[in-house]
């Protein structure tokens, strides 16, 4: 039997059964779909953090206080446990590093914002005019926080939209005073509305000059420092300047630990790609079960069919004739499963897509292609012991069978 | 040379534990052309004869030539081949692929064996019209009379042009009259050359053949062509049909 001709008997034995074949492919589809949708997810997923982290700016180096080790624990680390804090001297000490064109330092504690009589929990970040460059935010209205020397506690604050309208309603924020803690301030300006950024909501954020948080706190020590370096290429050589210039402020000691963007975009990369991997794992489980589904199908078509199978044998059919017509069929039955599930994942990933704008649910062409490779190769898989039965049937018993 | 030369075959089966043997040390020759009935009681090995004869199954033991050819040492895939092109059925149940319409069962034999479409086409439509199922062409077989279907079945088995004709109770589920119809068509079949063998329980329908073989128990117990006595009667002339 030539190729098209088997083809063509497969399609025809494939369509003469509708509920049947409707039902298969609806099972594989459901795989396929799975994969792709789920995929999409852990996708997107990923991308949306490292959206996030890349805003950052890639040329950003983050120094927090304590060592990052892994080394397990020795009689040392009961010593030399307790790591020096990080102040405002290492942070204008991290200025003189060549490479380094901006210091943003960082104390944050909560506090209560007062208004008239409205009064909030909020968190309280203390830094410097050159945040905002760093973390490439934008004013809404007013000016950010002045340029000054790091001691200096001015008495002003630059608030996040959200608070603005939660105290200020519809008037005007920029010029009154609010209270935070105990501390009285003068609100300069308003953030404009960015969302979610490394674990800061800008929106609820009270920004005020790292000295006033300080004294508010009533701590000389910073949570954070970014760093921002001339440019990307810089990063390696400005991260050995800084450690230099910390280690000669420790007497010798590197207590504290810088972490550039690429490391965390790196880390948080294999995270969530590991996510996506598993979550696609899960899906194939339903490919499995589709080609389970398959070869079921495929084993009562050839017992249905016997009649038929002993029929072609008597007409001259060879075993190997069988074998294909059959193992076409569940090919078809596959491929056709495989492009529906295709069809209807894409779908998904576009509600999905429109549901969540924010996230970036495209299915990876490694998920689409391993889901459809694998649909197909299950088809066969699965396809192939009905085949075989079917081949090695005994003509005269099966044309015994009406 | 016979067209058919059997000998010493042997054929059992396993039936719970206990061995059948439906064929036993049986030999038989027929030549090209003839008109056979192979008639006896159920399971006196008559199926199981016509099964050997067709290549659907192989002897225990003895020898079976087709056309001067040891058929029993070839491989399934050559005995295949054989059925495909010298070989035609034609089954009590008829055996019409049910999805396929008329034309397509008919040149279902021509799609095995790897014919062109377009000779397909010209060949199919040639045995439409000769047994006179044109305006049934693009009928499915449920759409179709029994004896269309037996007509459709018959078109289907010589569409190959075989040596051979073998037809299991071809008449079997038919009524009377379709019946003769359809046995009056194989006769004229064998009138044009081709060896016709058909297994009946139906003893008129027996005695339409020139030669009658009777079995019973496994075993050849008269084979009308070793008496003399009997004259033989030419078959009766094929009304036209359609």
């Amino acid at each position: 039997m030539s190729p098209a001709d088997t083809l063509r008997f497969a399609g025809r034995a494939a369509f003469a059964y509708p509920l049947r074949t409707a039902l298969m492919v609806l099972a594989m589809a459901i795989g396929v779909a799975a994969v792709v949708v789920l995929t999409a997810l852990g996708d997107g997923a990923r991308r949306y953090v490292i959206g996030e982290f890349a805003s950052l700016g890639a040329n950003l180096v983050i120094v927090l206080p304590g060592r990052n080790e892994t080394g397990g624990v020795n009689a040392g680390s009961f010593i030399t446990n307790t790591p020096r804090d990080l102040t405002l001297a290492d942070a204008s000490a991290l200025l003189r590093a060549p490479l380094v064109s901006r210091i943003a330092p960082l104390s944050v504690g909560n506090s209560e914002i007062a208004v008239g009589g409205r009064l909030r929990e909020t968190m309280v970040l203390g830094t410097t005019a050159d945040y905002l460059a760093v973390r490439h935010l934008a004013l809404a209205e007013g000016r950010f926080l002045p340029q000054e020397s790091l001691g200096h506690a001015s008495a002003v604050a630059v608030i996040g939209g959200t608070l603005k309208r939660e105290l200020f309603g519809n008037e005007a924020a920029v010029g009154r005073m609010i209270r935070v803690g105990d501390t009285r301030l003068r609100v300069v300006g308003v953030m404009a509305a960015s969302g979610q950024g490394l674990g800061f909501n800008t929106d609820e954020l009270v920004i005020v000059p790292v000295a006033t948080a300080q004294a508010m706190f009533n701590t000389n020590t910073l949570f954070r420092i970014m760093v921002e370096v001339r440019g990307r290429d810089a990063l390696a050589a400005a991260q050995r300047q800084m450690e230099d210039i910390l280690r000669s402020r420790r007497e010798g000691e590197l207590d504290v630990t810088l972490i550039t963007q690429d490391a965390v975009l790196g880390t948080f990369d294999r995270i969530l790609g590991a996510l996506t991997l598993a979550v696609a794992g899960i899906a194939a489980i339903s490919l499995a079960v589709a080609g389970i589904l398959v070869m079921n199908v495929m084993l009562v078509a050839v017992t249905q069919r016997t009649g038929e199978i002993g029929l072609l044998k008597a007409l001259g059919a060879t075993g190997g004739d069988i074998r294909r017509a059959f193992l076409v069929e569940a090919a078809l039955l596959s491929l056709a499963g495989a492009l529906a599930g295709y069809g209807l994942g894409q779908l998904g990933a576009w509600g999905i897509r429109l549901a969540y704008p924010v996230l970036p649910a495209w299915p990876p062409d490694w998920a689409v292609a391993a889901g459809l490779g694998t649909a197909l190769l299950t088809g066969l898989l699965f396809g192939v012991l009905p085949a075989r039965r079917a081949a090695r049937l005994d003509p005269v018993q099966a044309l015994a069978k009406r | 040379m016979a067209q058919i030369e059997l000998a010493g075959i042997d054929r059992s089966f396993t039936v719970g534990d206990s061995r059948v043997h439906a064929l036993s040390a049986l030999s038989l020759a027929i030549e090209a052309g003839e008109y056979v009935a192979i008639m006896g009681p159920s399971g006196s090995g008559k199926s199981t004869l016509l099964n050997l004869l067709g290549l659907l199954d192989r002897p225990d033991a003895g020898h079976y030539r087709l056309e001067g050819r040891d058929v029993t040492t070839l491989s399934a895939d050559e005995q295949a081949a054989v059925r495909r092109s010298r070989i035609g059925f034609v089954f009590q149940s008829f055996h019409l692929v049910p999805r396929l319409s008329a034309a397509e069962n008919i040149a279902l034999p021509l799609t095995l064996a790897g014919i062109a479409p377009a000779e397909r086409e010209r060949r199919v439509a040639r045995a439409l019209r000769d047994f006179g199922l044109e305006e049934r062409a693009r009928h499915r077989p449920d759409e179709l009379s029994g004896g269309q279907r037996q007509r459709v079945a018959i078109a289907r088995a010589t569409i190959m042009q075989p040596a051979l004709l073998l037809a299991d109770e071809p008449t079997g589920n038919l009524d009377r009259h379709t019946g003769e119809e359809v046995t009056q068509l194989l006769e004229a079949l064998n009138a044009a050359g081709t060896t016709l063998i058909v297994v009946t329980h139906d003893p008129a329908m027996g005695r339409r053949a020139r030669r009658q073989l009777m079995m019973e128990d496994g075993k050849l117990k008269s084979d009308s062509a070793r008496q003399s006595s009997r004259a033989e009667r030419p078959p009766p002339a094929p009304e036209p049909l359609g």
